[in-house]
């Protein structure tokens, strides 16, 4: 099963002993076979379509909390399992919000 | 039990899926011997499901699966006089770890660097030559990938107590044939090395061959088995063979949807949909292909194998795949490994690259082999190529040939309609 773990802005700025901390998650993650991809977002573009007239919006948006800045693409064996890795991300963080969705490929 | 408790012990179970391994590879190093060790980590589990559900998951959940299995190890010595000889080491490690109370997390924490070490040697256990391929296995996926038993023989499509049987048997003989928890040194490691291979390579194909219907943890057992070899590509940087089961698995599995029609029917590799192949999972098959391949040395069996898959990953229609390199790759396979059935996709590739005549010239001398005699893809193939050098009533007889060699129903269904496409264009040109 694929999990989506995205994380939302507006959490305090990392200080250098979280990077560190976190590179060490990342690479404990990549060692277990279980990180398939990971990177930051930047603020991006916003895209709106209404009856086929395509908009685009440059960020920063004024919600930082509401906007993606990473994310995470695991391969675990249940749901409580991506739970259980997303605990121990915002263990490290301590503050702040993201979501955990399943990825669905094709044909399921 | 009271209803509440079970999603608890559903987040139990993933925290035991994620440390079981590192910490059965831990306990092995201290009391050597994979069973006991077991069964140290599953008393620690039971004691988890009676106190985390009411106290909570601790912040470290592996440090306290750890201690815990250690201090079931004193009970153990404790009660069990026999027990004590081989734990009295452990005994004494832990009466003074115990002084120092506060410091046994960090003990354990500490032992972080050597934990990597354990996890190999316990693979390297698990995956002993002394074992049959079957128990490696079993062994293999209960010690390294935390499944339960049960898991293991809906995988397998086995009785579970067969599987139960196969496991204890394992255990038994690593413990009287005294197998030492070691990394083998370097005068046995290839041989070593490739047995670990070898099993991690079993268990994907046995999900790989899941069919459309079949219970969910067979094809589960591509993924451990792929999640395994990354493991190992982590413990074993330097292992050019490593990485080429890696990459073999991975661009494999990158094709699992597109594998089965829908009628659950098997996709061959050339009418497989390319849009559904996984590119994420090909982008790691080829980045651990590189990996491969910048380590040097003479190419490996998974190292070819792997450059063969990604020959076809590369490929975005069936028209484009390089077969001369295919052919070239699968030359060197042979002189590995020589093996009819290699020989046979060789021709195949030839065939492709040179023309049918060139692959027809390598499967005849293929005809008088034995070993394929009653292998259906040999008369396939055959008739394909005849086919495509318009020998068509020969084509129709190869066809037909297949047909009745083969088990399964749906193959034998093209087969004999290939069989008289051939018949109703025999003479045309």
């Amino acid at each position: 099963m694929r999990f989506l773990m995205t994380t939302n802005g507006g959490g305090p700025p990392p200080d250098e002993q979280l990077f560190a901390e976190m590179d060490r998650f990342v690479e404990e993650l990549t060692r277990s076979g279980v990180l398939l991809a990971t990177g930051g977002l930047d603020s991006g573009t916003h895209v709106t379509a209404s009856g086929g007239n395509v908009t685009f919006t440059d960020g920063p948006f004024a919600e930082s909390k509401e906007v993606i800045v990473s994310f995470a693409l695991v391969e675990v064996r249940s749901k409580e399992e991506a739970l259980e890795i997303s605990r121990r991300f915002w263990k490290l963080v301590g503050d702040g919000e993201g979501d955990i969705r399943q990825v669905f490929g094709p044909g399921e | 039990m009271p209803a509440d408790t079970r999603p608890a012990h559903r987040a139990i179970e993933a925290v035991w899926r994620i440390e079981s391994a590192r910490i059965i590879a831990g306990l092995t190093g201290l009391v050597r011997d994979v069973g006991l060790a077991e069964e140290l980590a599953q008393d620690a589990l039971v004691a988890a499901l009676e106190q985390w559900p009411a106290d909570g998951i601790p912040p470290n959940p592996g440090a306290w699966l750890m201690v815990t299995a250690k201090h079931r190890a004193i009970d153990r010595i404790r009660r069990n006089e026999r027990l004590g000889e081989k734990l009295s080491l452990l005994g004494r490690e832990l009466e003074d770890e115990q002084r120092g109370a506060p410091a046994e997390f960090d003990a354990v924490l500490d032992r972080d660097e050597d934990m990597g070490d354990d996890l190999l040697r316990l693979m390297f256990i698990a995956c002993h030559p002394v074992l049959s391929t079957q128990a490696r296995a079993a062994l293999t996926l209960r010690l390294l990938g935390g499944l339960t038993t049960e898991e293991i023989a809906r995988g397998f499509l086995a009785a579970e107590p067969t599987i139960a049987k196969r496991i204890v048997r394992a255990k038994r003989t690593l413990a009287d044939e005294q197998i030492p928890f070691e990394v083998p040194p370097a005068a046995e490691r290839p041989a070593r090395v490739a047995s670990v291979l070898e099993v991690l390579y079993l268990v994907f194909n046995e999900g790989y061959s899941a069919m459309a219907g079949d219970d969910w943890m067979r094809p589960a057992l591509c993924t451990e088995a792929l999640r395994l070899g990354r493991v190992l590509a982590g413990l074993m940087p330097a292992e050019p063979e490593v990485h080429g089961l890696v990459a073999l698995m991975e661009i494999q599995a990158s094709r699992l949807r597109a594998r089965l029609s829908p009628d659950g029917l098997p996709v061959p590799l050339l009418e497989q949909n390319r849009g559904r192949w996984d590119q994420l999972l090909i982008r790691r098959g080829f980045s651990a292909l590189l990996r491969a391949e910048r380590l040097g040395g003479p190419l490996g069996p998974y190292v070819l194998q792997a450059a063969i898959a990604a020959c076809h990953a590369r490929a975005r229609e069936p028209e484009q795949t390089d077969w001369a390199r295919i052919a070239m790759l699968y030359q060197a396979l042979a002189v590995l490994t020589p093996s009819p059935v290699v020989e046979l996709n060789r021709a195949v590739a030839v065939a492709m690259a040179s023309g049918p005549e060139h692959g027809l010239a390598i499967v005849d001398r293929l005809a008088a082999e034995p070993t394929l005699a009653g292998y259906h893809h040999l008369p396939s193939v055959r008739a394909d190529l005849l086919a495509r050098l318009g020998r068509r009533e020969e084509a129709g007889a190869e066809f037909r040939r297949a047909a009745s060699l083969t088990q399964n129903i749906p193959e034998r269904t093209v087969l004999l309609q290939r069989a008289a496409d051939c018949a109703a264009r025999a003479g045309t040109p």
